[in-house]
């Protein structure tokens, strides 16, 4: 990152360890479990799979606008993210860490492919074990922020866990969803989903999407400042998990069901949503799609 | 196990589970208490509407009827691989599920899992999984992916994944390897019911996987790392 201004550089371009460090106040981060005590997956060399110092996570403490926060960040150049049983172990002794030091917020760089599947059943019992911890640092008041910016996405059992969280913070290069096209490719042939089709790829599961459905909260451009910005306005702000707040969670789902359940692109529920020149969002920067989605619940209303 | 053959192993006579497609749906008494029971059948795939109508199946058990405990039946061959599903945000969906899962268990339902014929992945984290604790019968497996997409991702020769689930612990479908590393709470065997009583009367409300694998050998480092991190002493 040789810009003058770090902030501006790219979130998916940077490492996980670049982004935790530019996240941060400056000088705050003290990382636990780091590389030097290799602590490793003692599932991969088995397999003649090289092995990471960190497991693909960086966890630790510091501070964001002078309060104590934790925060992890996945590694999508190792395994795409992908969470095995030492990975997912970090993840949840970070979520337990905050029971005790009840931090201003548990901070989450996700991007992963959700289970390794190079661990398969040891990933699948980690991740179920991170969406626990998760879902028992929420219901203890601590808010937890999911900043989704890496190249990878945030898929499978991770795209659950994102959707567990308090809040959903997302760029519009980053994905959120659950099955990866190319799994769908395989699954039911090109037809149905052509995962070389980068365009049909972002517009299905990229950020502009999840914002304008609403499934992420906030929409950031790619820029490690942005997501800082994102983080700093909702600390402190905790969503509890009530039986109306899923009521209501849950009328939302069946109206998207009813409304868009017969759409056959994105770009028919944008056109549904109300906006006009629904195609044109693809070229829309995240401030632009910000301003449209503002403007059409304003239209909505009464 | 088909479920029309499992409830009565569970419950006799006594109780009102009916099929609307592949979700089951309704209650059953044991010792004169009564259970709501969700779940999925025909190795369902967990689409959009699969995952709404267990929600509020949990929902309106959480709703009109506090307290009362939660059998979940698992038999899923895991998430709907369609577009659309992922275009409607169907992680949104099935974490929906999970959440409702969630709040019955913080309202103090018992919230019990069990994989009855087969669990894959995605269907499986946010049902038995996310139970206070989730059994199974022998004969039931639970898998990550199938083989033939699991050697596409992970770029290892599907003759090698096939081998590796005959003989690893960490590849095989085998619900003993679940139980080993404390994914799984114990296999159900004879008296149904009787493991049932124990099991809404025995099973943890936090989650004791980590420990249970540690302890049971098959995954001996979950609980020491998570620890470590836990417990490292903070900055100043």
């Amino acid at each position: 990152m040789s810009l003058a201004n770090p902030l501006q550089a790219s979130f998916a371009e940077s490492t996980a360890r670049e982004r935790v460090l530019q996240l941060l106040d400056a000088g705050s981060f003290t990382e636990i479990l780091g590389p030097s005590a290799r602590v490793m997956s003692p599932h991969l060399s088995q397999l003649g799979v090289p092995s990471s110092f960190d497991d693909g996570v960086v966890v630790g403490e510091g501070r964001l606008g002078g309060q104590p926060v934790l925060v992890a960040a996945q590694e999508g150049e190792f395994m795409g993210g992908g969470v095995g049983e030492v990975h997912g172990a970090k993840l949840v002794g970070l979520f337990q860490r905050a029971l005790r030091q009840r931090p201003a917020a548990v901070l989450v760089l996700a991007e992963s492919g959700g289970v390794r599947l190079h661990e398969a059943n040891a990933g699948l019992i980690a991740v179920s074990e991170v969406m626990r911890a998760l879902l028992a640092t929420r219901a203890a008041g601590i808010p937890t922020l999911m900043l989704i910016g890496g190249a990878n996405g945030c898929f499978g059992g991770m795209g659950l866990v994102a959707r567990c969280a308090d809040h959903v913070v997302m760029s519009d290069a980053a994905r959120l969803s659950m099955s990866g096209p190319e799994v769908i490719e395989s699954s039911h042939g090109v037809e149905e989903f052509d995962a070389k089709d980068r365009a049909l790829v972002w517009r299905t599961t990229g950020g502009k999407h999840r914002y304008l459905m609403g499934d992420c909260d906030v929409l950031v451009d790619d820029q490690l400042g942005a997501f800082r910005e994102a983080a700093l306005q909702l600390l402190g702000q905790a969503r509890p998990l009530t039986l109306e707040a899923l009521e209501q969670e849950h009328a939302l789902l069946a109206a998207r069901l009813a409304d868009h359940g017969d759409c056959a692109d994105a770009v028919d529920i944008w056109r549904h949503l109300g906006i006009p020149d629904a195609p044109s969002v693809v070229n829309l920067d995240a401030a632009d799609v910000r301003l449209l989605k503002h403007a059409v619940q304003e239209g909505a209303q009464p | 196990m088909i479920w029309t053959d499992l409830l009565p192993g569970l419950f006799g006579e006594h109780h009102q589970v009916s099929r609307e497609g592949e979700l089951l749906r309704g209650t059953a008494q044991l010792d004169g208490r009564t259970l709501a029971v969700v779940g999925t059948t025909d190795h369902a795939a967990i689409g959009i509407e699969l995952a709404l109508a267990q929600a509020r199946a949990v929902l309106d058990t959480v709703r009109d009827h506090p307290g009362r405990p939660i059998l979940l039946l698992v038999d899923t061959q895991g998430q709907r691989l369609r577009r659309r599903d992922e275009l409607l945000g169907i992680n949104r969906y099935m974490a929906h599920l999970g959440l409702c899962i969630e709040l019955a268990r913080q309202r103090g339902h018992r919230v019990i899992g069990l994989v009855y014929d087969q669990a894959l992945s995605g269907g499986f984290i946010t049902s038995g999984l996310i139970a206070d604790a989730c059994y199974a019968l022998p004969e039931a497996e639970i898998r990550v992916m199938r083989l033939p997409a699991m050697a596409r991702v992970t770029k290892i020769d599907e003759a090698r994944l096939a081998a590796l689930a005959e003989s690893n612990p960490v590849f095989a479908p085998g619900v003993e390897n679940y139980v080993a590393m404390g994914g799984v709470r114990a296999l159900w065997r004879g008296d149904l019911a009787a493991q049932l009583r124990e099991a809404l009367a025995q099973a943890p409300i936090t989650d004791e996987r980590a420990r249970d694998g540690a302890e049971r050998g098959g995954r001996r480092l979950a609980a020491e790392v998570a620890q470590r991190v836990a417990q490292h002493p903070a900055q100043a």
